[in-house]
């Protein structure tokens, strides 16, 4: 799927560059519905909204992160939401049971570090597909939290603890889950855009044989974003259950298509090997915007779910027609010596 | 025992270098070929792990398959996810998948619902055609978008399942169809049985029949294996991979409506919840029936037989003793099984390939 990029698109001004990137498009439609809300929508410019709208993609925006980098290397983790549910579980049987939040957690933690290895081994050692482990990973893990817990719910959380996971930071609106988000989306960044392991993440998703060929230990690689990923969903567990007070077996159903939906519109690229970390946060939150300045037009939530599969659509067929567009901008004048265009390696016929 | 790898005639003499085929047309009888076709089949495994669970099942509790309820349900429940794991192989033998189904059968099932409500002279069977042609139209929106625009089939259904969802949503809100709605010879469709065996089971199993027989048998069958295999081959070799891709979208859309129907008259009342999360169901029928999730293998029968396994294990389970809520949980490690089997099974075979390479070469 990835156009080599060629002279004559290098030979563009730079601002054009840039904002002729996905992640820009992205960004440009969130900062407007942004401001189109702020304009027209009853109390959207509310104290509360911010700190109800960050609550809410708090989950999505947390798994959105190792997400992101599983989808670069053409791999896909289904198995998101059912890990929260599972750590959600865990959690709320070790505190029924007399262990305290932090240990417990940390507990909640370890089983979503466990998962996401299952998962990666079984991808990235096994050499099965991911679509398809993580499809059966799905009805695993949600399985086991289904059965610990059947259908009762654990609501009994030390105060001090529910109380942190719905707190704001000082006089702000911004709930107390931005600290450990934003760190995560630092390291997460770091990771992706400047360390090798991160440059081996993109190899593997434009070419896994070449990635390997390269010295990137692919396998390594993508067992360790399973793992990450894990983790990553059990801290969204712990903080899905504790901002709610209630440990549930069928916690966060069905997150998996909205963390995807929310990639993909930050413009990854399905097939991997494409995407920004910045382009994906603004996905989530420009879900998030039209979700909630919706909510407050009291429109009902159907909309919301046709928008944002209108916009997932949009986003991967505007890829053609942009790139169409593109041909048709105008182009700085190229300079005088013309690069010679590159040799065929092996001419047809040897 | 390998007669493909036999590098002699079937009249014993030796074969010239130059004709030597890594397939040899078969010496044997067909009806031993039918019997080594089956046995070595990948179909057969979750064939007898069905037998298995259900005899399991029948001992523990003769009322699980000896009663007339019991007997109904083995039938008819499995039949709904059935068709549409019909629907989604041929999707994934493309090398493609349809996450809209269950969001389409939704649609179909209120749709059946309001037909009946609002056109109280419509006949039955009009019902069927509209709700099967709505399904159809809404499988060649998924169809359009994927062959055309050359995207991926994961996010544009992805897409659709939630345009879908919401405009059942939006169109429902939170009104429900009843049985009282709807009219009782269409209800009694439903509950119908012709010797025994409840009509939906019939009409699912016709279905099965004539797809898979086409897929097994037809040119046109044969391409969405070749196209799923190898798609790029498959324009060099000219087949019209965007007509076959989609034919796949709309059958599929067209099974997922025609279950939204049987639904209603199955079941009497339709929410807009209805068939949420059925599609992940779907694709883990056709994934444990040893479809390929990347294409070009696999059968349809297989698919029919994992979702028959999927639904039945659900049931088998309480009279197994384990309790219902542990269902997904072991669904999810058939699911595992499933797929580390085929592994297994690929290996080897590619083992024996290779064998057969060195013997020929």
């Amino acid at each position: 799927m990835t156009t080599p990029r060629t002279y004559s698109e290098f030979s563009r001004p730079l601002w054009m560059r840039l904002l002729l990137t996905r992640e820009t498009a992205v960004i440009a439609l969130t900062a407007a519905v942004v401001v189109y809300s702020l304009a027209t929508v009853p109390n959207f410019d509310g104290p509360l909204t911010l700190k109800f709208l960050l609550q809410d993609i708090a989950p999505i925006l947390l798994i959105a992160l190792p997400m992101t980098l599983i989808i670069i290397t053409g791999e896909i983790d289904l198995s998101v939401a059912s890990i929260v549910g599972l750590s959600s579980v865990m959690l709320g049987v070790l505190h029924d049971n007399g262990l305290s939040v932090p240990v417990a957690a940390l507990i909640a933690l370890l089983v979503g570090a466990a998962c996401g290895a299952l998962n990666g081994f079984l991808v990235a050692y096994v050499g099965l597909p991911s679509l398809a482990v993580t499809i059966g990973t799905l009805a695993l893990f949600r399985g086991i939290a289904v059965g610990l817990l059947g259908t009762k719910a654990v609501t009994e959380f030390t105060e001090s603890w529910t109380d942190l996971a719905t707190a704001t930071l000082g006089s702000t609106n911004i709930p107390v889950v931005m600290v450990p988000f934003v760190v995560l989306a630092l390291g997460f960044s770091l990771l992706l855009h400047f360390s090798t392991f991160g440059r081996g993440i993109y190899d593997i998703g434009l070419n896994d044989e070449a990635a390997h060929f390269t010295g990137v230990d692919v396998a390594r690689t993508k067992w360790i974003l399973f793992v990450l990923s894990g983790v990553v969903s059990a801290f969204a567990g712990i903080y899905y259950t504790l901002r709610f007070g209630s440990a549930r077996g069928d916690n966060a159903t069905g997150m998996e298509l909205q963390v995807i939906a929310a990639v993909l519109l930050g413009g990854v690229s399905i097939f991997g090997g494409r995407g920004r970390l910045h382009g994906v946060i603004a996905g989530v939150v420009l879900i998030g915007v039209i979700a909630s300045a919706l909510r407050l037009e009291r429109v009902t939530v159907n909309v919301t779910n046709i928008i944002i599969g209108l916009l997932l659509i949009a986003s991967v067929i505007s890829t053609p027609l942009l790139s169409w567009v593109a041909t048709r901008l105008p182009r700085k004048a190229p300079p005088s010596e013309e690069p010679t265009p590159p040799k065929q390696a092996t001419p047809a016929g040897v | 025992m390998t007669p493909h790898t036999d590098v002699r005639h079937a009249d014993g003499t030796e074969a010239s270098t130059s004709e030597v085929l890594l397939v040899e047309p078969s010496a044997l009888s067909p009806a031993r070929r039918i019997t080594t076709t089956v046995l070595r089949s990948r179909e057969l495994s979750i064939f007898l792990v069905l037998i298995a669970v259900t005899v399991v099942a029948t001992l523990k509790n003769d009322s699980f398959l000896f009663s007339s309820d019991g007997w109904r349900n083995f039938l008819v429940n499995p039949s709904l996810l059935l068709l549409l794991a019909v629907g989604q192989a041929v999707v994934i033998i493309t090398r493609n998948v349809d996450l809209s189904v269950g969001s389409i059968m939704a649609l179909t099932a209120y749709l059946t619902g309001r037909l009946f409500i609002d056109q109280p002279g419509l006949p039955v069977v009009a019902v069927f055609a509209l709700c099967i042609l709505a399904g159809g139209v809404l499988g060649l929106v998924n169809g359009l978008l994927v062959a055309y625009f050359n995207v991926p089939a994961l996010v544009i259904t992805l897409g659709t399942l939630y345009i879908y969802r919401g405009i059942v949503l939006s169109w429902a809100g939170s009104d429900r169809i009843n049985a009282g709605d709807l009219p009782s010879g269409f209800l009694a469709l439903g509950n119908k049985a012709i010797l025994t065996i409840p009509v939906l089971t019939i009409i699912a199993l016709a279905v099965l029949a004539v797809v898979g027989y086409y897929l097994y048998t037809a040119r046109g069958g044969r391409e969405f294996y070749a196209i799923g295999s190898d798609p790029d081959a498959a324009v060099l070799y000219g087949l019209d991979v965007r007509r076959r891709v989609l034919a796949a979208f709309v059958l599929s859309g067209a099974l997922a409506g025609l279950v939204g129907v049987l639904y209603t008259a199955r079941y009497g009342t339709v929410s807009s919840g209805v068939g949420s999360g059925i599609e992940l169901q779907a694709v883990a029928a056709v994934v444990i029936g040893g479809v390929a999730i990347f294409g070009g293998s696999g059968t349809v029968w297989g698919a029919a037989i994992g979702a028959f396994l999927l639904v039945t294990i659900n049931r088998a389970l309480p009279s197994l003793g384990i309790e219902d809520f542990w269902q997904r949980a072991v669904v999810g490690a058939l699911i595992l099984g499933a797929i580390v089997l085929d592994r297994v099974l690929a290996n080897r075979q590619a083992t024996k390939l290779a064998e057969a390479r060195e013997m020929t070469a």
